[in-house]
């Protein structure tokens, strides 16, 4: 099954340049094993939300905005696509994230069409 | 007896034995077809078939295989009359390779596989806590959504609603219905043995509130604990935890007085207590002790086991009872765990010191809750000080959930008005 591993956090923990090497490292060694093992299918870190744009069309007419979709402490910074074989191994994984040790992983099955 | 017809008796027996046979096929079936309802409804069919030659032809000696082999050929029986379903072919090829046992043998390793692997998927940590106590009763324990809504005062609609969505949350989000990798036993484990205890102190709680329910959810629990520990010999914490529940349920007789209230373990009448729980609860305990790996259960245990195997109030082993409580405070060192040290400290002669600990955790993590203010009342009157014993209990009165505990507690107020 595919899984979108979302990583919400406010940001690396640290200012201490060697520990962000760490985690810069930490997430590497997460991300090669995954490609290895062929368990992620993906994966990407986001910019900094002062970054995003936001666009939504109502009535046809499209608005654009400023910022993210929501103005939250803890913003989507990244997120993993993994094919594993059950929520198990999905979790497994999201418990390798660096950031889930300060920030939180959401874990969701992509849909997919019914039979 | 008349062919084809049963006295309710035995249609319930049948009812009951059917629905606690029936979790590996539905377990087997949803897997297959990732759709818990299918599932169910072949289950279902098979239950119609069920109550016709079951009363015929007898028992079949492996009811759970029975069950499967019938609801399997019902599924398949669906399926080839669906004409649009797009994996039809690929369905009915997983149906017709599933594992079938022999119905006429007794009970198989499959069968038990499949049995622990529905409790494990039961009680998956991602799921919401009632909704997993929920899930164990419905799929594990055999209950009907409507005992279950009825035994925890929740509207029929409210439980079935929860079901529907966790059944999806299975199968959408690929909880597996697997026995979990040995690393990840005692964690998991763990998880099963806190739905056992849940629904257990559920069943414990609304006995003495006077809830009139048809199940009996202590007796739902323990039969859960009991299959577990056929299905999984030698883990120690699954044995105490069994044992704690058999050294509770045995005072079950005893736990209301005549006057309908809340018999303090004092008072209660030993020689009511249900000497064959006792004993099992024993033996359980010291199968578990073997393994010297203790845990907070085992701990439990043996502060229960010190109770129930005590000649009498005065006869009970309180040292024994605080050094169990010394090294469960040491694995789980919460509030709740502290006060019940301090009241087996003060009943070890350690009267002050007890009294302290309380006040501290009163004027703490643990104001106003019920059993701490409780807890100092009673000991203030064992010490004489009546007057500020009797202002305690005064406390609680509006803070108490059962009639039986206010039977109690009026009571003691009486005792030190008079005294």
């Amino acid at each position: 099954m595919k899984y979108a591993c979302l990583i919400y956090d406010d940001g690396v923990p640290t200012t201490d340049e060697a520990e962000q090497r760490q985690i810069h490292a930490d997430y590497m060694a997460l991300y090669q094993d995954g490609l290895k093992s062929g368990s992620i299918v993906v994966g990407e870190g986001l910019d900094r939300t002062d970054t995003a744009t936001t666009v939504r069309v109502r009535d046809g007419k499209r608005a654009t905005t400023d910022g993210p979709y929501a103005e939250t402490k803890e913003v989507l910074a990244g997120f993993f696509i993994v094919d594993v074989p059950t929520l198990d191994e999905a979790l497994d994984f999201a418990a390798k994230i660096p950031s889930a040790k300060w920030g939180s992983v959401e874990v969701r099955p992509l849909w997919s069409p019914g039979e | 007896m008349e062919p084809g017809r049963i006295n309710e008796s035995d249609a319930e027996r049948l009812d009951r034995l059917f629905r606690s046979e029936s979790a590996r096929a539905i377990a087997t079936l949803a897997r297959i077809f990732g759709d818990f309802q299918r599932a169910e409804d072949a289950v279902q069919e098979a239950y119609i078939e069920a109550l016709e030659s079951w009363p015929l032809q007898g028992t079949p000696r492996n009811p759970a295989g029975w069950i499967l082999s019938v609801a399997r050929n019902r599924a398949i029986d669906q399926v080839r009359r669906e004409k649009t379903a797009t994996k039809k072919y690929d369905l009915l090829a997983r149906l017709e390779g599933a594992a079938i046992t022999d119905p006429m043998m007794t009970n198989d390793d499959a069968i038990e596989d499949d049995r622990l692997a529905m409790i494990f998927a039961c009680a998956h940590p991602a799921l919401a806590p009632e909704t997993r106590v929920a899930l164990t009763l419905r799929y594990a324990a055999g209950l009907t959504t409507e005992e279950i809504a009825a035994a925890f005062l929740v509207p029929l609609a409210t439980l079935a609603q929860r079901l529907v969505r966790a059944k999806r949350k299975i199968v959408q989000s690929g909880i597996p219905f697997s026995v979990p990798a040995p690393a990840k036993m005692p964690e998991r484990l763990g998880d099963v043995l806190a739905v056992a205890y849940l629904v257990f102190n559920e069943g414990y709680r609304s006995s003495q509130g006077g809830a009139l329910v048809r199940v009996d959810l202590c007796r739902d629990a323990l039969h859960l604990t009991r299959t577990l520990c056929r299905l999984m010999p030698g883990e120690p914490e699954l044995l105490g935890l069994h044992a704690l529940m058999l050294f509770h349920h045995a005072r079950r007789a005893t736990r209301v007085n005549d006057r309908g209230e809340a018999a303090p373990l004092e008072e209660q009448d030993r020689e009511r207590w249900d000497v064959v729980a006792i004993a099992q609860g024993r033996a359980a305990l010291e199968e578990a002790a073997r393994h010297r790996h203790p845990g907070p259960y085992q701990l439990q245990a043996t502060i229960a086991a010190a109770h129930a195997t005590a000649p009498s109030w005065d006869a009970t082993d309180w040292p024994g009872i605080r050094r169990a409580y010394d090294a469960l405070y040491a694995l789980d060192p919460s509030p709740v765990v502290a006060l019940n040290r301090a009241v087996a400290l003060a009943f070890s002669g350690e009267y002050d010191s007890a009294m302290r600990e309380i006040d501290a955790l009163l004027a703490g993590p643990l104001a106003g809750y019920t059993p701490a203010m409780i807890a100092k009342a009673d000991l203030l009157r064992r010490g004489g000080a009546l007057a500020e014993a009797r202002g305690w209990f005064e406390r609680t009165m509006p803070l108490l959930g059962t009639a039986a505990e206010r039977a109690i507690v009026e009571r003691r107020i009486a005792e030190c008005a008079t005294s």
